[in-house]
């Protein structure tokens, strides 16, 4: 109950608040009557999940033999899409930068990361809207997304890529397509999507040229022979029917798989696709390391997981369930400043405040981070930047590598599921760990 | 120069027609391509190709200055993305054709299938006959000349691109609309079609278009009344 209205004697059982109906849903019908249109709003899912935070590392013990805090030797390096490619990309640590448009974030923030990534000896990823100068300047390796939109598509592009990464779907928002609200169409990005400024753009859900995971195959032929089988082929799916995406994601060629959970951000969709279609990441690491097992295509095709990727122990976690990267997104624009308690009368001009802010759609990032707006930009410079999010990365390895040699590895993909216990019965069902202090795998 | 899919791979085919040492307008023969895919993928010389025979998806996918010619039939996504150069076909082509191009010319002397121009974003394509449903389905730019007739939900969720068509239309897409055609869209159409060398008037061809009532979202403001 608010305490203002307990100030002033209010009888409190009527005003018991609905559980049916809390703030945030009656608010959300207010808006609805108001504007008649669903809510698009940028951020990733923000009701609770079962996460990583609902696993636990054992560490060692009488039977397992810890490595020495952080001097004895633990390697972090990692080969993906070595399947096929003749240059397979050779990253030294497993956590990448997701995909995040030229358009949705601005040209500071791209570059931020891009410079970062390249410090941090990994690779980043262009979005929708095509590869930007800058972006292949400033990132040593740079995946290129293969999106059903193909806005600023281009087989020039295509061979200075290393790596294409064929998106099927997204976590925020699996089966939907992607939105970039008129106000972030700059003469610029509307420039290279060939669409008119100011326009609401819609990105398409399904590719333009394949319908089927047979002519997914054929795709992927296509692409390697435009590129003399020189540069790996990622798929990416967002999590829902796991297993058989993953198989036939490997049917069609694919030299590593990226995917991306329900808690995986994106810049501008419908909240109810956002809170409601997908699995969390938790579950879609286990499927799809089933689904690799089960065709002897584990470690073969490489698995990298995104979706709400925080810290050194979700990428623990991740790795010791058997991805063999992670990949961060709005993990990177929280560490570049987003949701950063400054500039306040501007996360108040959107109304929302820090730490609630999901409003990377309107293109008036109070941070500069998702705007072309040229003042709000400048907030963000690239040096400033790329320090920050170099020095979180760093972070991320540290703890990993913590967590690593305390349960006695030498590598970090040496993790695995027995180092790990769940601390309820949902996360033990998904993530086929036992239950801490139990032997029990709930559907083992 | 001679290549043989009958005795030669596909990598060693595209691989020489990738090579750097190209020179402009230097032919190239494939015989016997019996349907394989990704013939001719990629090429970014202006260098002339004539593929003998039929070929399946994507041959001439991401084209760009070349100009390639198939006499015979062609599968799915035939010049998908293509950038610039001509692409030319013989006789009919399967679904997706000129899928997302930017640019150049394409040209379907048959008939071709669904969801031709899906997402075009520049290319000109000038199809002899018919094309299936969807044609121009949430094409950005470009030109699509259909001198047959075309199937359902032609031009849906179009934005700047211009459809031309001759015959009977079974249906138009949402946001598409007939527009006028004014002397410059006749001497545009005029232009493609000789280019394209197929023999209409223009003025035998109407024109279509975005009615762009779904360029922006429809917010009402009901508080504010
Ligand atoms: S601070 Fe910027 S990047 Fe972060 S949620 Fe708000 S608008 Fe998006």
């Amino acid at each position: 109950m608010p305490s203002e209205l307990k100030r002033q004697n209010f009888d409190p059982r009527p005003l018991r608040p609905s559980s049916t109906f809390p703030d945030h849903v009656l608010a959300e019908i207010h808006r609805a009557a108001d504007q008649g249109v669903y809510e698009i709003r940028g951020f990733g899912a923000k009701r609770s999940i079962p996460t990583f935070d609902d696993l636990l590392f054992l560490g060692a013990s009488m039977s397992r033999y810890p490595l020495e805090g952080y001097r004895e030797r633990c390697d972090t390096n990692v080969v993906i899409g070595d399947r096929f490619a003749k240059r397979p990309l050779d990253l030294k640590i497993p956590i990448t930068i997701a995909g995040m448009s030229f358009g949705a974030l601005g040209a500071n923030a791209k570059e931020s990361i891009g410079l970062a990534a390249t410090q941090m000896g990994t690779s980043t990823t262009t979005g929708d809207g095509g590869m930007t100068d800058e972006e292949r300047l400033s990132s040593k390796t740079l995946i290129y997304q293969v999106l059903p939109s193909r806005y600023g598509l281009n087989p020039d592009d295509v061979r200075r890529a290393d790596a294409l990464e064929v998106v099927v779907g997204q976590g925020a928002k699996p089966g939907g397509g992607g939105m970039l609200l008129g106000q972030k169409i700059t003469e610029r990005v509307a420039g290279m999507r060939d669409l008119p400024v100011g326009i609401d753009q819609r990105s398409a859900c399904r590719h333009p040229d394949w319908t089927g995971p047979d002519d997914l195959e054929i795709k992927v032929q296509e692409l390697r022979e435009i590129t003399d089988w020189k540069i790996p082929i990622l798929i990416k799916i967002g999590a829902t029917r796991v297993q058989f995406d993953v198989a036939l994601a490997i049917k069609a060629g694919a030299d590593a798989i990226v995917l991306d959970g329900m808690q995986g951000g994106t810049a501008a969709t419908q909240d109810v696709f956002i809170e409601h279609v997908g699995i969390p990441t938790l579950p879609a690491v286990r499927q799809a390391v089933d689904a690799l097992v089960e065709l002897d295509m584990h470690r073969k095709v490489q698995l990298i997981v995104s979706g709400g990727i925080r810290s050194g122990a979700d990428v623990a976690k991740a790795l010791a369930l058997g991805a063999d990267a992670v990949s961060i997104g709005s993990a990177a624009m929280v560490a570049l400043g987003c949701n950063r308690p400054v500039y306040l009368e501007d996360y108040e001009k959107l109304g929302t405040l820090p730490g609630c802010c999901h409003h990377c759609h309107t293109g008036r990032c109070p941070v500069g981070i998702t705007t072309q707006d040229p003042e709000l930009e400048a907030r963000l410079r690239p040096e400033q930047g790329s320090r920050w999010l170099r020095n979180y990365l760093s972070t991320m390895v540290l703890e990993l590598q913590t967590l690593a040699r305390a349960c006695g590895k030498s590598h970090v993909q040496n993790l695995e599921p027995e180092d790990m216990v769940a601390l309820t019965v949902e996360a033990a069902a998904m993530a086929k760990v036992p239950l801490a202090g139990t032997s029990w795998i709930p559907g083992a | 120069m001679q290549f043989d899919l009958a005795t030669q791979s596909l990598r060693e085919i595209n691989a020489a027609l990738h090579h750097s040492d190209r020179e402009e307008g230097e032919e190239f023969v494939i015989a016997h391509p019996k349907g394989t895919h990704s013939v001719a993928v990629g090429l970014s010389d202006a260098i002339n190709v004539t593929i003998d025979g039929h070929v399946g998806y994507y041959c001439a996918g991401m084209n760009k200055n070349a100009s390639i010619h198939i006499a015979g039939n062609a599968g799915p996504g035939l010049a998908e993305n293509m950038m610039s150069g001509r692409v030319v076909v013989d006789g009919n082509a399967s679904q997706y054709a000129g899928a997302s191009g930017h640019g150049g010319l394409l040209v379907i002397k048959g008939n071709t299938s669904s969801r031709c121009g899906i997402s075009m974003k520049g290319i000109n394509i000038v199809v002899g006959g018919s094309i299936g449903h969807f044609g121009a389905f949430m094409a950005q730019s470009g030109r699509l000349v259909v001198c047959g007739d075309c199937g359902g939900n032609l031009g849906d969720s179009i934005y700047e691109a211009h459809i031309f068509v001759r015959g009977e239309i079974d249906s138009l897409g949402s946001d598409c609309i007939e527009k006028e055609m004014t002397p410059d869209h006749k001497r545009e159409l005029q232009n493609l079609l000789q280019n394209a060398g197929i023999h209409y008037s223009a003025a035998e061809f109407r024109r279509y278009g975005s009615e762009r009532t779904l360029y922006n979202f429809n917010i009402d403001n009901a508080d504010a009344i």
